[in-house]
């Protein structure tokens, strides 16, 4: 086993992969940017160097640097997180050359599915079911007709070297096709610097479900559940939840072999995501492999019992996979939120700042993996992920009340979260009858947003408006110093420069 | 003590003396026993009735919150005796109004000149945080009388951007 281990990553995944360590008597070893000297990770590690001002280009993303920090602290193996450098297969061989070992997959493997055309000829020879389409590019429109007349319209045209919805077109009919291929061509050229763009049949109104996988280095691969991963905004993932409320055991057998089989055609290692596309007549189709530990795996640690961290390090230690797939089994409903720094009266646009509040729900079924802690100044540089709120529960409706109570009990002030998105999300009848799909979110957002919570009547409403009232006066009252806007850390706060009611009265109390 | 309370738009007088065993209040007119206390910074555990409350106090550059439980309230408070909160009060709609910053970020351009005419929630400049993008918009009609962003320029929450006349 590792001694000790480099963390290639900031925030909360950070600080969840410096935990496993400890609880393995790992010792750890955490890098930073000049903006993250007081980040957490740096707080919980064991070791700390510096690697380069805030821009990721210049620090989390140097693999020089951060190769450099392994070398002088002996760290043996570099985790490396998601995002990043998780699934850049030039730094997983760069560390394999310099004698570190990369915990994730190899190299190859990640090539295989960096590219989802190569992805997808290497998925059509092993017999996995995927969107109707090409597994090339097209060579011209023309070709592009023929196909798209086969499988029927709608279709999508992607790019191959695509992500994050760049390179994309949905086409109606064959009018528009042309053009729509010349367009995502020149996109995905600029964008990835490749214009391969290939076409698939357009799936309306999916589901998004993905299936952890977890293979060892001695051809051992389970399949560990999936996860729902529907809710999403600008195809960012913003709830998920395990079981998912449309997969069956025998579903979830069959979604289980096919990602197995995926993971054997790519030789792949350690822990990995097979994500499927869901239709309206629950057939699943390959979509993309993600070579890393994803944001959302501790649902599948509630429902599973296991630790997949635990799992990753001791695999790319050489350990054989300690269990069998006839042993995995899911018990239970985890539903996980993920905390952003995001406004939502403001169209969820990015909140940095100092937190100058932080209450935080603990209790039964609560987990909390957070990067976050009370005076601490969020960089206006990264993901805007603060923390991953994850609810657990016997069956899905004492997960989602567990979360009500805990998001209940979360406070966050300073900056702005998207804390109040949950509380609708939670309550709304769609998403109690588990009727998901990707376009979900932009369609709950779209009703528009309602200030009180539903049940609450006007009067209620009223009765709340007099408290916060007397609240206001009471604080006034009780506490006139900090009323003045005065921060103890003696640091700038925003409120000590406006104007504030609250310090003319901080100062009329002086007076007295 | 008196207050002028406004929530939600609407403007309450809170009047607050010490009693036996808690505060006895008057809001609008209206007899209110409590007992109030702060626990933590910017917390209050307030009793009505045997009803228990715990009212969060949120402060940013621009504005002031009360939670009470998860329902959020914009609150303005002012002390009548006071002229600069009755000066401040009367100063919404007429007169200069700062644009301020609402969140640290980079400025990345201006949308008006100095001296154009605007109208109420108008674009005035353009302020990048976390690689989005956010127009900062004017609450008022009326004249940019200064721009004190800078295209490039970092800015922190409350920092003045322009004034509109």
């Amino acid at each position: 086993m590792f001694k000790k281990i480099l963390i290639a990553n900031r925030g909360e995944i950070a600080v969840r992969v410096i935990r496993a360590c400890r609880e393995m008597g790992i010792r750890t070893v955490a890098v930073y940017s000049d903006v993250d000297r007081a980040s957490l990770h740096v707080r919980k590690s064991d070791e700390a160097y510096p690697i380069g001002p805030a821009p990721a280009s210049e620090s989390y993303l140097r693999m020089d640097k951060i190769l450099d920090v392994a070398k002088r602290s002996g760290a043996e193996a570099i985790h490396p997180g998601y995002g990043f450098l998780s699934e850049n297969a030039k730094f997983a061989q760069a560390c394999a050359d310099a004698g570190v070992k990369f915990i994730g997959p190899t190299p190859h493997s990640m090539n295989l599915m960096g590219s989802k055309t190569s992805a997808r000829q290497q998925m059509e020879k092993a017999g996995v079911p995927f969107v109707p389409g090409t597994s090339r590019g097209l060579v011209s429109a023309e070709e592009g007709e023929q196909v798209a007349e086969r499988i029927g319209y709608p279709v999508m045209l992607k790019a191959a070297a695509g992500g994050g919805g760049k390179g994309m077109r949905l086409v109606h009919s064959r009018q528009e096709l042309r053009s729509a291929l010349e367009s995502a061509q020149s996109e995905a050229q600029r964008s990835f610097g490749d214009s391969e763009v290939y076409i698939e049949k357009a799936i309306v109104n999916p589901r998004h479900i993905e299936m952890q996988v977890l293979a060892d280095e001695h051809g051992n691969t389970v399949w560990l559940g999936e996860r729902e991963c529907s809710i999403q905004r600008r195809h960012q993932k913003v709830l998920e939840e395990a079981p998912s409320p449309i997969v069956d055991p025998e579903m979830r057998r069959r979604m289980g072999e096919v990602a197995v089989k995926v993971a054997q055609a790519a030789n792949y290692t350690n822990a990995g995501t097979v994500e499927f596309l869901v239709d309206q007549q629950k057939n699943f189709y390959f979509l993309e492999m993600n070579t890393r530990l994803q944001v959302e795996h501790p649902v599948t640690e509630l429902t599973t019992g296991l630790d997949l961290v635990h799992l990753q390090i001791r695999i790319a230690s050489g350990e054989k996979l300690p269990f069998k797939q006839s042993e995995v089994e899911i018990r239970g409903h985890a539903i996980e939120c993920r905390i952003y720094a995001e406004d939502p009266d403001n169209n969820y646009f990015p909140s940095p700042g100092k937190i100058t509040v932080l209450l935080q729900p603990s209790g039964p079924g609560i987990r909390r993996d957070s990067g976050m802690y009370e005076g601490w100044n969020v960089p206006m540089d990264y993901d805007p992920l603060l923390a991953k709120l994850i609810g657990y529960g016997t069956d899905r409706l004492q997960a989602i009340m567990r979360l009500e109570r805990a998001l209940y009990e979360y406070f966050v002030a300073g900056i702005k979260t998207n804390i109040s998105l949950f509380r609708r999300i939670l309550c709304d009848s769609d998403f109690r009858a588990g009727k998901l799909d990707t376009g979900y979110l932009d369609r709950l957002l779209a009703k528009g947003n309602r200030a009180v919570a539903p049940g609450a009547g006007e009067s209620e409403r009223a009765t709340l408006e007099m408290i916060a009232a007397i609240g206001a006066g009471m604080f006034a009252v009780l506490d006139p110093a900090s009323a003045a806007g005065k921060d103890k850390d003696g640091n700038t706060a925003g409120a000590a420069k406006a104007p504030s009611n609250w310090k003319q009265k901080g100062r009329s109390e002086g007076l007295r | 003590m008196v207050y002028e309370v406004i929530v939600g738009g609407k403007a309450h007088r809170l009047e607050v003396e010490r009693a036996a065993g808690g505060w006895e209040c008057r809001l609008d007119g209206q007899p209110v026993h409590i007992d109030a206390v702060i626990p933590r910074r910017d917390v209050l555990s307030l009793l009505v009735d045997g009803h228990a409350y715990e009212i969060k106090r949120e402060q940013t550059a621009t504005d002031l919150h009360m939670w009470v439980g998860s329902t959020r309230f914009a609150v303005e408070l002012r002390d009548p005796r006071s002229l600069r909160s009755r000066q401040h009060a009367a100063g919404g709609e007429k007169g200069p109004r700062k644009i301020l910053a609402p969140l640290p970020g980079r400025v990345v351009r201006l949308l008006v000149a100095e001296g154009s005419e605007i109208e109420a929630g108008q674009g005035i400049v353009v302020v990048e945080a976390m690689k989005m993008q956010n127009e900062i918009k004017s609450p008022k009609k009326g004249i940019v009388k200064q721009i004190s962003a800078t295209p490039g320029a970092a800015v922190n929450p409350g920092d003045v951007l322009a004034i509109v006349e």
